[in-house]
């Protein structure tokens, strides 16, 4: 995985609640038995227009299509981004399309996992932070730039603003490492074979 | 010290505390599905690593697949046959225990781990797919993850995490006719919010949960994730254990009884402290349909639309605007009488044989409207093989309804099909999220009763006003 420390970029703002990662990659997108490709189906229902089940062209009023937008890597959002299904895609789609943060109210339990163990980073910042950034970036996105500073836990907006957020503790080790979970947990492999010789004990119909 | 249902299962699962606060979390169970099964062994063997117990891992096929009689491998999902048969030789590969298409035991993942109680009681038990909550109905600890988390769990046994807060949900006194465990979620979700979960783990009690069946628990589980919750879940008691009894990997014997001795301790102490309550009055609670593109667009079934100046501020506004607008619906419409094009029955909500048979009970004699396309998809080869035994599929068959084979189907084109752009659809599924059931599709969230009951009538009817005949 990338290491996460700093990162500075174009905010584009899709400023509503709940957005479900249906939304975020419609299921019949999830073409390929592979993590990678899947940028091209992100935001599928609203990036594109369609005559029935048909694409027909790119929707040009969808904020990813503005050319004020072009090359964004940070997404604003509201309550709740990233619920429904678990699908990793969704976390992959972004990816695969470049963006690096996300800065929302709140956001969905498996999305928000699945960010860190993609190396994105999922921040979540009251309302009127968000509003704020999205004001003094919204006039001009392609010079007013957001940088986030993963080391300090802070977002600075351009007229210097600067909101401070808290990750886990634990994903902000992994992300700014650039770790593997999976190594991690490996290293505690004899705390998982003593853990289950007692537990096997303790509750053996638990086991096959 | 007081414990909570949720703490006792969670802190007997912990394997040791990390210096950031999280704690690594023994895993006792984990199933796959072909959406992402496949991809998860491939990744893992790909980084050199192995499944580290087979034998607590399975897998089945329901996303993809498709549920036309007589299907195979092949699907309208593009590229979906690589993803069935990628999850077929990665699975006998890794040795894992397949559930394939045409295995009596097949059938949408969270309803045969209960069917088989491969989920026990105080068992963690992890799926890549959100409803994994579903299975908390047993006391259980379901827990929904992503792939990396899936290839975690497959290579230590364990997933990472933070132990969530806790939120008790209390349903008192009874449930009022007509009145099922879809209708409880969907009034919840509706009161407190799609996101009034966040961060919580959710004890679901009180009397109206504890007389629910084993089926409508699955159920009211199964859409704590609507909710935003971690998980929910209901202590066992004597149904569960009656449920449990018996089926294929449940304990026998000596150890049965040595297990429900055990598990009559998975309640939550009457001192123990939670960090959120929330009460709600069975009798409050009315057959419940949701009218635009979250759960939590949820009102009574006579109830209507809110009106912009009901709401709180702007944001909730825009919200009702566009939701309206993707529903072609109105402020402070009723939806009584509100025309559909289709009706589903299925998903791992609602597609239990009691389910079914709240449907057929009012199917029977009669014929889904002219012009519907009506669709039952049994969640699994158990459920479908039990409503064929009982007779339950020639009502739906006889009143017009296709019946399918099991998967997840039509609750979000799995099987590549979908209902039609601006098609208003009555289902019994969970999600009514824009373009799940298909590209522009309308979807409305309600009990199976009230699926079938705007079928037969040809739109969104109160099946309390319909009686048997």
């Amino acid at each position: 995985m990338n290491a996460f420390d700093r990162h500075s970029g174009i905010c584009a703002p899709i400023r509503i609640d709940n957005v479900d990662t249906d939304q975020i990659i419609p299921s019949r997108e999830m073409k390929h038995v592979s993590k990678h490709g899947l940028g091209e189906g992100l935001f599928a229902n609203w990036r594109y227009r369609y005559e029935g089940h048909t694409r027909t062209g790119a929707n040009e009023e969808f904020v990813l299509n503005q050319p004020a937008y072009a090359g964004a890597t940070i997404l604003l959002s509201g309550r709740n981004f990233g619920c429904g299904s678990s699908r990793e895609h969704a976390v992959w789609a972004l990816h695969d399309f470049g963006i690096k943060v996300i800065i929302a109210e709140s956001f969905g339990r498996i999305f928000m996992n699945n960010c860190a163990r993609n190396g994105l980073l999922a921040i979540e910042l009251p309302a009127a932070d968000i509003d704020r950034l999205q004001q003094q970036t919204n006039a001009s996105p392609q010079t007013r730039t957001v940088l986030v500073d993963l080391t300090e836990c802070r977002v600075h907006a351009p007229d210097g603003d600067v909101f401070e957020f808290t990750v886990s503790e634990s994903d902000r080790h992994m992300l700014l490492g650039g770790l593997d979970y999976i190594d991690y947990t490996l290293k505690f492999a004899s705390d998982i074979e003593r853990f289950v010789a007692a537990d096997r004990r303790r509750r053996p119909w638990a086991y096959l | 010290m007081s414990k909570t249902l949720f703490d006792k299962i969670w802190d007997a699962h912990v394997v040791t505390k990390l210096d950031d606060g999280s704690v690594l979390v023994y895993v006792d169970r984990l199933f796959l599905h072909e959406r992402t099964g496949g991809v998860a062994l491939t990744s893992l063997r790909e980084d050199g690593r192995s499944v580290r117990n087979p034998t607590h891992v399975f897998a089945t096929m329901d996303h993809i697949v498709d549920t036309f009689p007589g299907r195979g491998d092949t699907t309208l999902v593009p590229g979906g046959e690589l993803f069935i048969k990628t999850m077929r030789k990665t699975a006998n590969d890794a040795g894992i225990t397949l559930f394939d298409i045409g295995n009596p035991r097949h059938g949408i993942t969270h309803l045969i781990s209960a069917e088989q109680a491969i989920t026990l009681p105080g068992l963690i038990v992890a799926c890549p797919d959100s409803h994994t909550c579903t299975l908390g109905a047993l006391g259980a600890i379901g827990w929904g993850i992503g792939t990396s988390d899936c290839e975690h769990a497959l290579a230590t046994e364990t997933l990472r995490a933070m132990k969530p807060n806790q939120l008790r949900v209390r349903f008192d006194g009874s449930l009022g006719n007509g009145v099922t465990a879809k209708d409880m979620i969907l009034h919840l979700i509706g009161r407190h919010g799609a996101s009034g979960g966040a961060g919580h783990a959710v004890e679901f009690c009180g009397q109206a949960v504890a007389e629910l069946d084993m089926d409508a628990r699955f159920t009211l589980c199964n859409m704590a994730v609507e909710f935003a919750a971690f998980t929910g879940l209901i202590a066992p008691d004597e149904k569960t254990f009656a449920y449990i009894a018996n089926r294929a990997y449940a304990p026998r014997g000596e150890m049965f009884e040595r297990c429900k001795a055990s598990w009559r301790n998975l309640r939550s102490d009457p001192e123990a402290a939670f960090d959120r309550e929330i009460a709600i009055d069975g009798a409050d609670i009315a057959p419940t349909i949701t009218w635009g593109t979250s759960p939590q667009h949820a009102i009574a079934i006579d109830g209507k639309v809110p009106e912009r100046d009901e709401l709180a501020d702007d944001d909730a506004r825009a919200d009702l605007d566009q939701a309206l607008d993707y529903m072609g619906l109105e402020p402070g419409q009723s939806l009584l009488g509100l025309p559909v094009d289709g009706a589903f029955i299925g998903s791992c909500t609602n597609s239990r044989l009691s389910d079914l048979r709240a449907a057929a009970r009012l199917l029977a004699g009669r014929k889904v409207a002219a012009g519907i396309r009506a669709i039952c998809t049994p969640g699994s080869q158990h459920v479908k093989d039990a409503a064929e035994a009982e007779g339950i599929a020639k009502v739906f068959v006889d009143a017009g309804f296709e019946w399918r084979e099991p998967g997840c189907s039509l609750c979000f084109h799995a099987g590549g099909e979908g209902f039609g752009p601006g098609e208003r659809v009555i289902s019994s599924t969970n999600r009514n999220f824009r373009g799940r059931q298909g590209r522009q599709t309308r979807t409305h969230l309600a009990s199976p009763a009230t699926v079938a009951a705007a079928a037969i009538a040809g739109c969104i009817t109160d099946a309390r006003e319909l009686k048997p005949i």
